[in-house]
């Protein structure tokens, strides 16, 4: 990795976990893409290729900048400009608690991916944990906002998101816990404060 | 569909540094017959064009500019120093613009049937010495591209690095990409769609018939009679103008305003906004060809990539596509809405194309792809830097 790819992995703990799942040379779409930094290094990392989905003028105009296809359109009206079954991977890369409609995004990916990969903040972190008992709403590294002001909408914990998927009838295939960017194998929802799922539409 | 208010020109002796400055006009002629989409044959024919900037040695940076349905080949910059206003699409053109002409040899032509140089139907016809009038064939967005391709052979551009066009112009982007998937390496699809609806066709029938029924129109040989439709063209402009705005933008503009202040019970003018369409209206029927205006119209009607893949999908129209595409819409246009602008970019994805899709919030309608606005011209600005000229570290 050369020392822009390193800055690209620093930034988001999750980029690097997604590039090790996709295969090489996969056709992804990134909803939420933001800045299309994710879909830049995975096109560095993993000769991936595919489209950005974001809402939002200004990172229409950072993917432009970063050369990355990008598509503007409010992902809460859903995909019906995609396929079912056109790409490899969908991702969803912290942005799953900030959307309205969670159900429906999550079925939606999975008609448009073969597979989809979700990463979201754990609510379940036990900082975030001692801070409701404390009285308040949480406010961390994952969670930089104030309860006024943030977009996370829909926050949940591992164990929230993995009964979701068993009510959608979505099969888990992988699952990373990362804290400040290492992998947490033992009391992964309450030591770890990011969570990264791979996921499949059981038919 | 000029913009309200150009880029401001001084004066000469203070020039501003982002316009192109004075341009001539250069014609190109053509000898070998061309046989258009109609099944009729021009003989020859002359195209009007400008060029801004440079073309670069490995000619790889030309860049041409498609106008809509009342532009022409000036585009940016001025021709003398009593021009009042700068070419049509100035506020995108020039030196550190968005379509920077230091980076790029631009070239903005006068389409095929326009009445701004280049052989339409107020020329003469070399085989009667007469203007063409009514014996001038129609030409679709088909013929433009190939007339285009003609002029890029006599300039020694065998690939654009970019063709740009707003509205009817975009539509000409988008079918050079399928007649000429090697030699366009960038499409600027912008405010445009696959094909009209069956809205927009009344739209313009309506037009055509306020032209077609003027007494002065003569069957389209109102040369002969030294007369010109001009109240057909008016009317044909006035309807096109309403389409062109927003509710909402005719709305702040105009309002109930009266210019009196208060009803005359007549049939004068009364309210701002009819001064605004009467005006519009005229300076439109002093300067423009009505034959030109019927035969856009008809080439925005024809248009449609699907009709001769056998009538099959768009996605299938656009397989042999390779350029990669910028398309934008705007929020409240409704001539060519968000949704058209939409199936392009649905139909480009099913055929796993590069392209990027912005929806510009303007409350502009569709003249807002004349209009500056700084997300817009930015992105068209970012697009356009990534370009690969060999130039890029």
């Amino acid at each position: 990795m050369n020392a822009q790819m390193m800055a690209h992995a620093r930034q988001r703990a999750d980029f690097e976990t997604i590039a090790e799942w996709v295969q090489s040379g996969a056709k992804v779409l990134d909803l939420g893409c933001g800045d299309g930094s994710l879909l830049r290094y995975l096109k560095e990392a993993r000769k991936v290729w595919g489209y950005g989905v974001e809402i939002a003028d200004e990172k229409i105009l950072a993917c432009t900048k970063n050369g990355v296809n990008v598509i503007q359109t409010d992902l809460e009206s859903g995909l019906s400009g995609f396929e079912s079954g056109s790409f490899d991977y969908v991702i969803l890369s912290q942005t799953l608690q900030s959307m309205k409609h969670t159900e429906r995004i999550m079925q939606e990916m999975l008609r448009v991916g073969r597979q989809a990969i979700v990463t979201f903040p754990n609510f379940g972190y036990w900082q975030h944990r001692l801070q409701v008992i404390a009285g308040h709403m949480p406010v961390s590294r994952d969670l930089p906002y104030q309860w006024y002001d943030t977009p996370n909408i829909h926050l949940c914990t591992l164990k929230d998101f993995e009964a979701f998927c068993i009510k959608l009838n979505v099969r888990i295939l992988e699952r990373s816990v990362i804290h400040r960017g290492h992998q947490v194998s033992v009391l992964p929802n309450l030591l770890g404060s990011l969570a990264v799922y791979r996921v499949e539409q059981l038919s | 569909m000029r913009p309200n208010k150009p880029d401001s020109y001084t004066t000469v002796h203070s020039p501003d540094p982002t316009s192109v400055g004075f341009v001539t006009p250069q014609t190109a002629r053509f000898d070998t017959p061309i046989k258009l989409r109609s099944g009729a044959v021009l003989d020859r024919y002359e195209l009007v064009y400008e060029t801004y900037g440079q073309l670069n040695a490995d000619k790889n940076n030309a860049v041409l500019i498609c106008h809509a349905l009342s532009g022409n080949h000036h585009v940016a910059g001025f021709h003398s120093e009593h021009d009042k206003r700068p070419g049509w699409w100035d506020t995108m053109i020039g030196p550190g613009k968005p379509i920077d002409t230091n980076r790029f040899f631009v070239i903005g032509l006068n389409n095929l049937g326009g009445c701004h140089g280049s052989t339409g139907p107020s020329s003469l016809n070399p085989a009667t010495g007469q203007p063409y009038g009514a014996h001038f064939p129609l030409v679709t967005v088909d013929d433009w591209v190939e007339t285009q391709a003609r002029l890029a052979d006599q300039l020694g551009i065998q690939q654009f690095a970019a063709v740009v066009g707003g509205s009817l112009g975009g539509m000409q982007a988008l079918q050079w990409s399928i007649t000429y998937p090697e030699r366009i390496r960038h499409a600027l699809v912008i405010a445009a769609a696959p094909k009209l609806t069956a809205q927009n066709i009344a739209f313009n029938d309506v037009a055509r018939q306020a032209i077609l029924t003027d007494p002065d129109f003569h069957g389209g040989d109102y040369y002969a009679h030294e007369v010109v439709p001009k109240r057909g063209l008016r009317l044909a402009r006035m309807l096109g103008h309403i389409t062109y705005l927003s509710d909402d933008v005719m709305g702040s503009k105009f309002g109930r305003m009266l210019r009196a202040g208060a009803f005359q019970y007549g049939y004068d003018v009364e309210f701002e906004i009819e001064s605004y369409l009467r005006y519009q209206g005229d300076k439109f029927a002093e300067s423009f060809d009505a034959n030109t205006y019927l035969l856009m119209t008809k080439a925005l009607d024809y248009f449609d990539p699907t009709h001769h893949h056998n009538e099959g999908s768009l996605a299938q129209a656009l397989q042999s596509v390779k350029a990669g595409f910028l398309i934008v819409s705007f929020t409240t246009d409704w001539r060519f809405a968000p949704e058209r602008s939409r199936e392009i970019v649905k139909a480009l994805l099913d055929n796993e194309r590069d392209v990027t899709y912005a929806e510009i919030t303007s409350s502009h309608g569709h003249d807002a792809f004349l209009m500056v606005d700084p997300y817009y011209h930015d992105l068209v600005r970012a697009y356009m830097q990534r370009i690969d000229l060999g130039d890029v570290a």
